[in-house]
């Protein structure tokens, strides 16, 4: 019974019902009794907390009766941020979208693939573009630092290169269009290394042909064409020859005719076998006699040892076609093979005088 | 992106002297003046309608315990104060639900209200207790207690109404029951 008299005391004390003297009674107790004092607290803190839970549970109440009053879904559509109609749609339908997307980039890519039209984009022609580039920036620098430098004599190399052979002994010169298109000067250069200044004759662009014709003073006559050229059209399979300036030194390659239609289809091209370089461009083709069949003039990025050679009945008929006014007398071609007996050996000894590296400045 | 919120707002100082004399209307008004702006902040990240009352109320009971602890000052604006504690929230209501992208669509200027949140937690803890101790307790003793505690009802009215036949027994019984919610309270993790 004492703690609960304890209590009730301890009540009294806190709500203030005591009377003077009882108040300092205690007070006094409290002061002496440090237990009687930390019941006192711990009482007075404990009934607070509960008066305060009190407070808050009908605070909530209050709270709750007034929110009940407010039309919550009328007040969110408000405030509701509505992207636009079209985020909404990515937000919820963005899974499918994507799925769509990827499948319809698949097919039309799968399309595309299947149907060959991508290899367009792999078709380059053999001719150092990047080169081209490359040394037009160079020549820029160069520009620049003889304005700053002064007046100063350089040597410039050539900015790109091809391969050409000669068509008739008195200086025509076959090469591929795009070895020399955009070209300030070309110049050709035979196996000794002689080089002779030369002049863009005629053009055919369209079928990649450009006929140049040597322009030197020094220039006096190829001597006697020891090949032919060959009108009518070579057979598939057929074993053919390629001698072309890839890089300063010659180089020899052999393959076959492997299909009698270029890219795509396209009927004014061999499609060869023979591996070939970006500067053989312009080159001639043989056929196992000597005949010159065709001219080197692209390969197909994607796929090794597919290369394309124009068709030789083309550069004949571009011969017919060089304006009289440009000539003093139409191009007399030759028509006595001279390597058709010989070895493989032989025939390039003999033709090697009749193939050039075509330099264009 | 934030879009204009039309109501009447009442002046901050008119809530401040309505809470402290404890006018009903006062709560009322500014309970409805800034629940849209708690609803438009909740419901734009991530959050139900239920969630911003939640949010919004817990707010609210922290200004008013601190407009009735005297310590609110009337420079800081109420707005401000209620956005910045709701802001405050309900971050950290969606880090513990993992659901925090780590960034927040905003819609108001807010300061920094950490101090205000950590107490109202804390306290929230201790009124949690209490609950689930007044739970356990049981009857008749959870309405006795809450009837003298909360309500200040007299022990003589008590007695009455739970028919004890004298004052003393009731005395006695509200003691025990006093003994044992204390018991249960602190047994409480």
């Amino acid at each position: 019974m004492r703690e609960e008299q304890l209590l009730e005391v301890i009540e009294r004390y806190l709500n203030g019902e005591m009377n003077a003297g009882e108040r300092s009674e205690f007070e006094q107790l409290r002061k002496e009794n440090a237990d009687i004092d930390s019941r006192v607290i711990e009482h007075q803190q404990f009934t607070g907390l509960l008066k305060q839970y009190g407070e808050r549970v009908i605070l909530e109440k209050r709270l709750n009766a007034i929110h009940q009053e407010i039309d919550v879904h009328a007040l969110s559509e408000e405030v509701m941020v509505h992207p636009s109609w079209i985020i909404q749609l990515w937000r919820n339908h963005h899974s499918k979208i994507s799925v769509a997307a990827s499948i319809a980039i698949f097919a039309v890519l799968g399309t595309l693939f299947f149907t060959g039209y991508l290899n367009n984009s792999s078709y380059t022609e053999l001719g150092l573009k990047v080169d081209r580039l490359d040394q037009s920036n160079q020549k820029l620098t160069k520009t620049i630092s003889a304005l700053s430098s002064g007046p100063k004599k350089s040597v410039t190399p050539d900015k790109y290169r091809g391969t050409g052979f000669a068509i008739t002994s008195n200086g025509l010169i076959a090469t591929a269009y795009h070895v020399i298109s955009g070209a300030d000067s070309v110049y050709v250069q035979d196996a000794s290394g002689r080089s002779f200044k030369a002049k863009v004759l005629y053009t055919e662009p369209q079928n990649d042909i450009a006929i140049l014709k040597i322009a030197d003073t020094t220039f006096k006559n190829f001597g006697a064409i020891p090949y032919t050229f060959k009108k009518s059209e070579s057979d598939l399979a057929e074993n053919v020859f390629t001698y072309g300036y890839p890089q300063n030194s010659p180089v020899y390659g052999d393959g076959r005719v492997t299909s009698s239609n270029g890219l795509n289809g396209d009927s004014i091209d061999y499609e060869i076998s023979v591996p070939i370089n970006p500067g053989n461009s312009g080159g001639p083709l043989f056929d196992n006699k000597g005949n010159v069949i065709g001219i080197v003039k692209a390969k197909q990025t994607r796929l090794e040892g597919v290369n394309f050679a124009l068709k030789s009945s083309y550069l004949l008929d571009a011969i017919e076609n060089i304006p009289s006014d440009s000539l003093n007398k139409k191009p007399v071609l030759n028509t006595k093979n001279a390597l058709a007996n010989l070895t493989r050996v032989q025939q390039i000894k003999k033709l090697q005088n009749y193939v050039f590296i075509v330099k264009v400045y | 992106m934030s879009k204009e919120l039309k109501s009447t707002t009442p002046t901050d100082s008119e809530i401040v002297f309505g809470i402290l004399n404890n006018s009903e209307s006062a709560i009322k008004r500014l309970y409805v003046a800034y629940f849209p702006m708690v609803l438009q902040l909740i419901i734009n990240n991530n959050g139900t309608q239920d969630d911003a009352k939640d949010i919004y109320q817990e707010a609210i009971i922290v200004l008013y315990n601190k407009i009735k602890k005297g310590d609110f000052e009337l420079n800081s604006k109420l707005k401000t104060f209620i956005y910045s504690v709701c802001r405050r929230l309900w971050l950290k209501r969606l880090s513990q639900m993992n659901r925090y992208g780590g960034d927040l669509h905003d819609f108001q200027d807010y300061s920094p209200v950490e101090d205000e949140v950590e107490q109202q937690a804390e306290r929230d803890i201790q009124f949690t207790k209490m609950q689930s101790a007044l739970q356990l307790l049981g009857e008749p003793c959870k309405t006795i207690i809450e009837d003298f505690y909360i309500n200040n009802r007299s022990m003589q009215e008590i007695c009455e109404s739970f028919g004890y036949t004298n004052a003393d027994n009731a005395k006695t019984q509200k003691y025990k029951c006093l003994q044992r919610l204390k018991k249960l309270f602190f047994q409480q993790k």
